[in-house]
C-alpha cells in the first residue's frame, strides 16, 4: 500500500521531480565518468611517462570528487527540502486521516529510495556510455592509440558512485524524517495559505544599497584587476569577501529597484503584459536573492576556472615549441654547501665529467653548443636596484626578491652562437652596453620597471649603461614555459673568465624520425646522467638539471590535461547545480501561477504573448546571476592570468569562447529545459 | 436589434455509454442594452450556457452570433482577439491578479489591446470613479474587502467598453450590503451607458435588479419573465413565484 501511494506521488508529481531526477541522472553520470578514468584508460596504449600522470590524475580526481560530492550532496539536500515544502498540504492530509508521522517518514523513505536507485541506474547506464567517449578523449590527449580499446566498464567506480551517492540520500531520508518528526499539523495546513503581501522596499534605501554595494564592488575590482602587486593572500581573501557581499546587496537592492524603474516608464510598464511579467519577476527576485548570489558566485569560479584551465591547456603545446627550441638542455652548477640559496655559483667544467666517465659529448648530438654563464659576487640583485630599494619594496610587495643573489650573465658572443640554434636574431651590443632578457612575466614588469630610469652598472669593474630601456623577451635556458626570470647580456670584453660559473649545454640530437629521435634521446640522458653522478661525488656542492624537448611537450600534454579534466569536473557539477537550484524555483512557481495565466487567457490574452512572458521570465532569472557572473569573472580573470602569467602568454579569448560554450550547453540547457516545462505548466491549464 | 442571438446551442458531455446534455437546444436573443440574468439551480446548464457565450467553452451543436459573427466558428487568434475586444468578463472569484495593484489590474485589460499609457490613465481613472473605486486604485487586492475586489473586477469588464458583459455569480462571495452596492453599479451602468449584461445567478434578489430573467431547468429554458414597469420589489416577487414554480432545488439558495 505504501509503496503504491509512493510510486503515484511520484508519478504524479512527474514535473516538480522531473527536473530534480534529471540532476540526479547528471550528477551520477558525471562522478562516475570522471572516476572511470582510471579503468578507461587501462587498455589505451599509454607511453610509460604518461602512465605515470594518469596515477597523478585518478589521485587528483578521487580528492576532487570528496568536495564534488559535498556540492552534490548539498544539491540534493536542497532540492529535496524545496520539493517537500510543496508537499505540506499533502502531509497535513494524511495528518488528519490519520496516518502516524512514522508511516509518513516510511512514505517519503519509499519514494527517496525508488527515485535513489532509479537515477542511479540511469545514471550509471548513461556514464558508462559517456566514459567511453571519455577513453577517446584520454587517447587523443595523450596520444595512444586505441587499437586494443574495447568496452570497459569499472566496478570501482561503480561502487564508489552507489557508496557516495548512497549517503548522500540517507542523509536526506534522515533530514526528511526529522522534519516530519518535528511538524505540527497546524503549520502544514496554514502552509499552503502563501502570504500574498507584496512588500515595496523603499526605493531610497535600495539605491544607496546599490551605489555603496557597486563602489565597495568596483574598489573590489580594482584590487583583484589592476593592482595585483600589491595584493597578499589576505587582501585576496578580503577581495572576495567583498565580492560576496555586494554581490549580495546588489541582487537585494535590484530586486526592489528593477520595478521602480520600470514603472517609471509608463509607455514600456503598461505595454502588452509588461505589468505582469515585471511584477512576476520582481517578486521571483525578491524571494531568491539569497540563491541568486550563491548562484551568481558558483558561476564565477566555474567561469574563471574554466577559462584558466582552458587557457593553461591551449597554451602548452604552443608555449614548448617557443621555450624549447632545442633537443636537449643540461646544466652544472658548484655552490657551496652552506649556499643554501643557490645564491653565489662558481666554476664548473660539464665537460670534465664527461670525459671522466669516458665519454666525448659531442657523439651524442648531431650539433651541441657548451657555454658557461658568468657571476660576479659584487653584481647582485640589490646591487642593480640599488637607491631605488625603497620604492622597489613599496611598490612591489607581492613579488619581492627574495634574496640578494648574484645576477647571472651570458657573454654576447655566447648568446649570438645560442641565437642560432633558437633560430633568433644576433644581438648587437657597444663596447660599454648591456641588455636584459627576461621571459617570466613578474620579473619583466620588474625589469621594465628598473630599466625606465636607464641604470648603469659595474660588471668585473667595467661601467655599463643599458642599451634599452626594456627588457628583451629571449630565452636561454630551454624550458616548458617563458621562466627566463632574468639574464644579462654584456659585451664579451666586459667578463672576466674567473667570473664563469654554470656551465650549460644544449644540443640537436642525430636524428630524423621518432623511432631514432627516441633512441638518441635515451642515449643523450643515459650519458648526462652518468657525467652528473660523477659531478655530484666528487665532493664539492651542487646543481644539476637535464630538460629534453620530448619531456617539455610530455609535461605539456600532462598538466594540459590535468587543469582540463579537473576544470571540467568543478565546471560540469556547479553549472548543473546552479542551473537545478534554478529550474526548481522557476518551475515550481510556474505552477503556483499557472491559475494567473488562465486568467489572462480569460481576458483574451494571445498564447504568443503569454509564451512571451514565460520566456522573459525565465530569460531574466537565468541571466541575472550569469551577467553579474560574467562581469566579476572579467575581472577575476585579469588576477587569474597575472597569476598565471608563468604559464600563459595569450589565447584568453579562445578559452573564454571555450568556456562559453560549455556554459551555454549546460546552464542554457537547463534554461531551455525550464523554459519548456514552465510553458507546459501554463498551457495544459487551458 | 438583437445584440446577441443563440440558435439551438447544444452542449453534451460525456461519451455514447453516459451523455450529459448540458445545455440541450436553448435558442434566444439578447438586445443591446438589455441586462439579462439566467437563473437555475446548480447543474441546471447555465454556467455552461455562459461559458459557451464567452468562448471559454465550444458548443457542441447550434450558432451564437454576436451581431453578425457566428462565435462557435471562431478560432485562435480570431477567438483572442473578439474575448480582448468584444466581451467584459465578471467572475465569483473576482480572478484579480494579486501580484498587481487595482489601477494595474484594470489597466491590464487596455494594456493587451495595446492602447497608449495616456489613454490607459484616462479611462482607468473614469471608470474607477463611476464605480466608486478611486481610492482603492494604489491598493492591491489582499488590501481590498470584497466588494471593492469585484468593483475592481467589474471595472475590469468594461474598461474596454465591450459589446456584452458577462457575469457569472458576481455577487456569490460578497455579503449582502456590498452585493446590493456591486449590483446598483450594474444597473447604473446599464441605465447610463447601455451596456449589455448577461448575469448568471441563483440568487432571486441579485436577479432582481435585471430587466429580464430567464430560467434554466435541465439544460432548457423553462420560463422567461421581463420586469416591464415593475418596481423591483414587485419583480422580486414575481422571479419567487418561478422559482416556486421550478420547485425544490432554488429555493434552497434563498
Amino acid at each position: 500500500m505504501l509503496f503504491k501511494i509512493s510510486l503515484s506521488n511520484i508519478r504524479k508529481s512527474l514535473k516538480d521531480y522531473a527536473v530534480y531526477f534529471f540532476t540526479l541522472v547528471v550528477g551520477v553520470a558525471v562522478f562516475y565518468v570522471f572516476n572511470a578514468i582510471e579503468t578507461q584508460t587501462a587498455f589505451l596504449n599509454v607511453s610509460e611517462d604518461h602512465r605515470e600522470f594518469i596515477k597523478f590524475l585518478v589521485q587528483a580526481i578521487s580528492a576532487v570528487s570528496v568536495f564534488v560530492a559535498i556540492v552534490l550532496g548539498l544539491l540534493i539536500v536542497y532540492a529535496s527540502r524545496f520539493l517537500m515544502k510543496r508537499r505540506n498540504k499533502e502531509f497535513a492530509l494524511y495528518m488528519m486521516l490519520g496516518m502516524s508521522k512514522w508511516k509518513i517518514s516510511a512514505l517519503l523513505l519509499c519514494e527517496t529510495v525508488m527515485i535513489g536507485i532509479g537515477s542511479l541506474f540511469v545514471g550509471l547506464l548513461i556514464g558508462v556510455g559517456l566514459s567511453q567517449v571519455m577513453s577517446a578523449v584520454v587517447a587523443n590527449l595523450f596520444e595512444a592509440d586505441m587499437t586494443s580499446f574495447k568496452f570497459t566498464i569499472s566496478g570501482s567506480a561503480i561502487a564508489k558512485t552507489i557508496i557516495y551517492f548512497g549517503i548522500m540520500y540517507a542523509v536526506v531520508i534522515i533530514r526528511s524524517g526529522i522534519v516530519i518528526g518535528k511538524c505540527r499539523l497546524i503549520t502544514l495546513m496554514q502552509s499552503g495559505r502563501r502570504s500574498e503581501k507584496i512588500t515595496m522596499k523603499n526605493p531610497w534605501l535600495c539605491v544607496i544599497v546599490f551605489l555603496i554595494s557597486a563602489a565597495v564592488l568596483g574598489y573590489a575590482y580594482y584590487m583583484v584587476g589592476w593592482n595585483q602587486m600589491d595584493l597578499g593572500p589576505s587582501k585576496i581573501l578580503a577581495a572576495i569577501i567583498m565580492g560576496a557581499v555586494s554581490t549580495f546587496f546588489i541582487f537585494w537592492s535590484v530586486a526592489g529597484m528593477l520595478l521602480r524603474v520600470i514603472m517609471s516608464v509608463k509607455g514600456l510598464y503598461h505595454r502588452g503584459l509588461n505589468s505582469f511579467t515585471f511584477r512576476q519577476i520582481s517578486s521571483k527576485i525578491n524571494t531568491t536573492v539569497a540563491s541568486m548570489t550563491v548562484i551568481c558566485l558558483m558561476l564565477f569560479v566555474t567561469i574563471c576556472t574554466l577559462s584558466s584551465a582552458f587557457v593553461i591547456r591551449n597554451n602548452m603545446n604552443r608555449q614548448v615549441e617557443e621555450n624549447f627550441p632545442v633537443d636537449f638542455y643540461g646544466e652544472m652548477t658548484h655552490y657551496d654547501a652552506d649556499d643554501e640559496n643557490w645564491d653565489h655559483p662558481y666554476y664548473t667544467n660539464l665537460e670534465k665529467y664527461y670525459e671522466m666517465k669516458g665519454l666525448n659529448i659531442a657523439d651524442d648530438f648531431k650539433e651541441y653548443y657548451m657555454f658557461h654563464s658568468y657571476s660576479d659576487p659584487d653584481f647582485t640583485m640589490f646591487d642593480f636596484i640599488g637607491d631605488r630599494m625603497d620604492e622597489f619594496t613599496s611598490e612591489n610587495q607581492s613579488i619581492g626578491v627574495m634574496s640578494d643573489y648574484q645576477n647571472e650573465i651570458v657573454k654576447l658572443s655566447d648568446y649570438n652562437e645560442l641565437a642560432k640554434y633558437y633560430g633568433r636574431k644576433p644581438m648587437e651590443l657597444g663596447e660599454d652596453e648591456y641588455v636584459i632578457t627576461a621571459t617570466f612575466s613578474g620579473m619583466v614588469s620588474v625589469y621594465d620597471w628598473l630599466l625606465a630610469d636607464k641604470p648603469g652598472i659595474t660588471v668585473f669593474g667595467n661601467t655599463l649603461k643599458p642599451r634599452y630601456d626594456k627588457s628583451c623577451y629571449e630565452i636561454i635556458r630551454p624550458s616548458m614555459q617563458p621562466l627566463n626570470a632574468g639574464v644579462f647580456i654584456v659585451p664579451d670584453s666586459a667578463v672576466d673568465e674567473n667570473g664563469a660559473a654554470t656551465a650549460m649545454v644544449i644540443g640537436n640530437y642525430d636524428a630524423s624520425d621518432k623511432e631514432t629521435m627516441a633512441e638518441a634521446e635515451k642515449t643523450a640522458i643515459k650519458h648526462f646522467e652518468a657525467a652528473r653522478d660523477e659531478f655530484y661525488s666528487d665532493g664539492e656542492g651542487g646543481h644539476s638539471q637535464y630538460y629534453t624537448r620530448i619531456e617539455a611537450a610530455n609535461d605539456a600534454i600532462d598538466l594540459g590535461a590535468l587543469v582540463t579534466f579537473l576544470g571540467l569536473y568543478i565546471g560540469f557539477v556547479f553549472l548543473v547545480s546552479c542551473g537545478a537550484i534554478l529550474a526548481l524555483k522557476e518551475l515550481s512557481e510556474s505552477s503556483d501561477s499557472a491559475s494567473r495565466y488562465t486568467m489572462l487567457r480569460k481576458l483574451g490574452v494571445e498564447e504568443k504573448e503569454i509564451t512571451g512572458s514565460v520566456f522573459t521570465q525565465s530569460g531574466i532569472f537565468f541571466l541575472l546571476p550569469l551577467l553579474l557572473a560574467c562581469l566579476h569573472s572579467y575581472f577575476g580573470m585579469r588576477l587569474a592570468k597575472f597569476m598565471l602569467s608563468m604559464l600563459v602568454s595569450g589565447g584568453i579569448f579562445k578559452s573564454m569562447l571555450f568556456t562559453a560554450g560549455v556554459v551555454v550547453l549546460i546552464y542554457g540547457g537547463y534554461f531551455l529545459l525550464t523554459f519548456i516545462g514552465s510553458r507546459a505548466i501554463v498551457r495544459e491549464q487551458k | 436589434m438583437a445584440l446577441l442571438k443563440l440558435q439551438n446551442v447544444e452542449k453534451y458531455y460525456g461519451n455514447k455509454s453516459s451523455l450529459t446534455k448540458a445545455v440541450d437546444d436553448i435558442s434566444f436573443t439578447v438586445d443591446k442594452g438589455e441586462f439579462t440574468a439566467i437563473m437555475g439551480a446548480s447543474g441546471s446548464g447555465k454556467t455552461t450556457l455562459l461559458n459557451c457565450i464567452s468562448t471559454i467553452d465550444r458548443v457542441t451543436a447550434g450558432h451564437i452570433f454576436l451581431e453578425d459573427t457566428d462565435i462557435t466558428q471562431l478560432k485562435g487568434k480570431a477567438l483572442n482577439r473578439f474575448r480582448r475586444e468584444k466581451l467584459g468578463f465578471i467572475f465569483q472569484d473576482f480572478n484579480l491578479m494579486d501580484t498587481l495593484t487595482a489601477y494595474e489590474n484594470i489597466a491590464l485589460a487596455l494594456s493587451i489591446q495595446k492602447r497608449s499609457a495616456k489613454d490607459i490613465d484616462k479611462l482607468v481613472k473614469s471608470v474607477a470613479e463611476q464605480l466608486g473605486i478611486t481610492e482603492v486604485l494604489n491598493k492591491y487586492p489582499y488590501q481590498m474587502s470584497g466588494g471593492q475586489k469585484q468593483r475592481v473586477a467589474s471595472a475590469r469588464a468594461i474598461v474596454t467598453n465591450p459589446k456584452l458583459v458577462l457575469a457569472d455569480e458576481p455577487t456569490g462571495a460578497l455579503d449582502s450590503k456590498s452585493a446590493k452596492m456591486l449590483l446598483e453599479r450594474f444597473g447604473y451602468l446599464n441605465h447610463e451607458h447601455d451596456a449589455t449584461i448577461i448575469m448568471v445567478t441563483h440568487d432571486s434578489f441579485t436577479a432582481s435588479y435585471a430587466s429580464r430573467v430567464l430560467f434554466i431547468k435541465d439544460g432548457k429554458v423553462f420560463n422567461e419573465i421581463n420586469r416591464g414597469g415593475d418596481s423591483r420589489k414587485q419583480f422580486f416577487d414575481k422571479i419567487i413565484d418561478v422559482v416556486t414554480l421550478l420547485g425544490g432545488d432554488v429555493s434552497d439558495a434563498l
